[in-house]
């Protein structure tokens, strides 16, 4: 009876109003962020009777809502990753809400900088954000030693974390890893950002510079791991690395003592290891290279109108009612996330459960921030970086020849592209 | 009365015919003229010629996800092929409680792909799997099945086992077709067991061997679920990017429905020209009853 009273009351939430104009929302969330967004759904619908939004939490929310605009009956509200914006916009599967949010007072005074400026794309606003992130380095302060065991004392260079990796990684008496005091390939989702975190770029205007100096370096500082460690001693060690949302994570189980992670991290760590003893600092820069200092990678989960949506006016009035400050800081709240607006209330950075709050919100503002290259074929250019980053790991290449041949491959795709989608 | 018959007979074709139309000969048909066009799914298709067949003629990741699959084949098929013929004649012996070890071998086909991929991934984890353990207990040091280049396709292979309990059920039903006088004239010139399984069995049943392999070949080449699963992105390095893994990124994730098309047209004649390869090369080695 319970199971059915509970299905039923979510049949009624997905159920289409006949009383009001019904805006379609799929979304790719599931479990806790999901259950905080449908806070925000049912908080919408209630706050006025002539819009309901039913909201649908979906897997693979790209493709399919790839497939649904292609086939003319797409969701009124698409939520997608900004990675896939431009991709999308290239493909005239988005509705410019420029005009929309201006009439709505959204515009760049409203948002962080970091955050807005890549929601603009060859003239048109594509997105607005649901729920924002900036990374930053997690350091287990009982696995280094007291004297950089605080935000203060941390090394700020990279080769000041070198040193302290050296001074800490333990390996067992058959030279299998027990410990790594840091890992560039751990978690492994931003591979293709190493080397802005040595200042370089892979698209400067309409031109990759994926083989640039500063990319190589990085990717020579990411070779010196599998040289210090042993290239196969690592991958047979991260090969035994839990998923991150359970508690043998590496960084809870203590399997390394650093890691470059979102500040959502901290959810994790509340749900799985409570009484864990960690601290975030900014992810440290090469020592010649202080003007980097307090960089970070930005992502955001964002909000989109397909184009052919049947209620555009009505989707962005649900999007508009998700940008109000109390609405977003609640949601970002929930998903253990920084808010990607300019004003923040001193209640939302004092009662978030991410003690480092402060810190993921100043890296978020940091004129060093940097976000995914604005091109249509993100998501080809990210997977040719991880293969270079996989070959480099590895040693099967040096950086000098993966990043060659990345730059080779994405070249002749980005031609094509420039060719076949941007007439060019 | 014989239209009339015709009319009915059509009438009841009709279901497979219409399905046959809409899902099968429409989507060949469709997917050949994509393959000669630009097609991004939200745009009209622009005719191309043959740039999509060119530009596969240079794509060094198409290079790279064939030899992976072609090797996976080679790998997958022989291995297969024996332990399904092994496992049929072991099954064919008179023991008892023979049904229920054939139950048992024939089940492990029923998992799905997605959940054989997790269970392999915990099977060959590089710190605490099943074949780490079984490795240390001989003292010797286990390859990194996962994360090593050099390894992750003799680890599909190793995996591609798992499934031929549906060959062995078609061998096993060939082993029961052998005619027990050809055993009896073999013992009666004093042939003993392998003699018998040389000289009897195999040719006996090499019809259904030719089938299971032409299937296998075809079955293999369209690898997909599990090391999608187990491989993401083919890492590392691409060592475990297959064929349909690369289509399907072309098709669903970079929107290039047009390429994914040609690729998909390429590995049909691929697959048309391994068959008829294993077709000609069996003339010799098949034996068909009566012929």
């Amino acid at each position: 009876m319970v199971c059915a009273a509970i299905a039923g009351d979510k049949a009624v939430v997905r159920q289409a109003r006949t009383d009001r104009i019904n805006v379609t929302y799929w979304e790719k969330w599931t479990g806790d962020e999901a259950t905080e967004m449908r806070k925000v759904v049912d908080a919408y619908n209630k706050s006025q009777d002539k819009v309901f939004v039913q909201y649908l939490s979906i897997s693979g929310v790209d493709t399919k809502t790839m497939l649904a605009t292609a086939g003319g009956n797409p969701p009124d509200v698409a939520g997608i990753w900004l990675d896939q914006v431009c991709e999308f916009s290239d493909a005239k599967a988005l509705t410019d809400l420029s005009q929309m949010a201006k009439e709505s007072g959204l515009g760049p005074d409203y948002y962080i900088k970091g955050y807005w400026d890549p929601l603009f794309y060859r003239g048109g606003l594509w997105a607005l954000p649901s729920t924002p992130a900036s990374i930053a380095l997690h350091v287990r302060s009982d696995l280094v030693p007291p004297d950089v065991a605080t935000p203060e004392t941390f090394p700020k260079t990279i080769e000041g974390l070198d040193k302290l990796v050296d001074r800490i990684s333990k390996k067992r008496p058959n030279g299998d890893l027990e410990m790594a005091g840091f890992l560039p390939s751990d978690p492994g989702w931003w591979n293709w950002s190493w080397g802005m975190y040595f200042g370089g770029k892979l698209v400067d205007g309409d031109r990759l510079t994926i083989d640039s100096p500063e990319n190589v370096r990085a990717f020579k500082w990411v070779q010196s791991y599998a040289k210090r460690f042993g290239a196969k001693e690592v991958q047979s060690f991260q090969s035994g690395f839990a998923n991150f949302a359970s508690p043998q994570d590496p960084f809870m189980l203590g399997k390394v003592a650093t890691e470059q992670n979102g500040v959502w991290k901290a959810n994790y760590i509340r749900v799985y290891k409570p009484d864990l003893k960690w601290f975030a600092v900014p992810m440290p820069y090469p020592g010649d290279r202080p003007d980097l200092a307090g960089h970070t990678n930005l992502s955001q989960d964002v909000l989109t109108i397909p184009r052919g949506a049947k209620h555009p006016k009505e989707a962005f009035e649900f999007i508009r009612f998700v940008q109000r400050q109390d609405v977003m800081e609640g949601l970002c709240k929930g998903h253990g996330k920084n808010s990607p607006l300019e004003k923040v209330s001193e209640n939302f950075l004092t009662t978030h459960q991410n003690k480092f709050i402060r810190l993921f919100d100043q890296l978020a503002r940091s004129p060093k921030a940097f976000s995914p290259p604005q091109i249509g074929i993100l998501p080809q250019l990210q997977n040719e970086m991880n293969v270079a980053f996989q070959e480099v790991s590895t040693e099967q290449k040096s950086p000098e020849q993966a990043l060659h041949d990345a730059q080779n491959r994405v070249s002749a795709l980005w031609d094509t592209y420039k060719d076949q989608v941007l007439n060019k | 009365m014989m239209r009339r018959d015709a009319r009915v007979g059509l009438l009841f074709a009709l279901p497979w015919i219409l399905g046959f139309l809409i899902f099968m000969a429409y989507p060949l048909i469709a997917s050949l003229i994509s393959s000669f066009t630009n097609f991004s799914i939200l745009r009209p298709p622009k005719l191309i010629g043959l740039a999509n067949y060119n530009e596969l003629l240079h794509d060094e990741v198409f290079y790279k996800s064939l030899s992976n699959t072609l090797l996976y084949v080679l790998g997958a098929v022989p291995l297969t092929t024996v332990v399904a013929i092994l496992l049929a004649l072991l099954l064919n012996t008179k023991v008892k409680g023979m049904a229920v070890y054939r139950t048992l071998f024939f089940l492990p086909t029923l998992v799905p792909m997605v959940a054989l991929g997790t269970l392999f991934l915990w099977v060959f984890n590089g710190d605490y799997g099943l074949f780490k353990q079984l490795f240390l207990k001989v003292g010797v040091t286990s390859p990194g099945w996962l994360t090593e280049p050099g390894w992750s396709k003799w680890t599909l292979i190793l995996i591609s086992m798992w499934g031929c309990g549906q060959a062995m059920v078609i061998y096993l039903a060939g082993l029961q077709d052998v005619p027990v006088s050809l055993y009896e004239a073999a013992e009666l010139d004093g042939a003993k067991s392998w003699s018998k399984t040389v000289n009897v069995t195999l040719p006996m049943i090499s019809p259904v061997i030719l089938f299971n392999v032409v299937m296998s070949i075809i079955g293999s080449l369209q690898i997909f679920a599990v090391p999608y699963v187990m491989f993401p992105g083919g890492a590392p390095a691409r060592s475990a990017y297959f064929y349909t893994s690369y289509l399907y990124d072309n098709a669903f994730q970079y929107q290039r429905m047009g390429y994914a098309s040609a690729m998909g047209w390429v590995l049909f004649l691929i697959t048309l020209l391994l068959t008829l390869i294993a077709l000609k090369l069996s003339e010799k080695h098949v034996h068909y009853e009566g012929s």
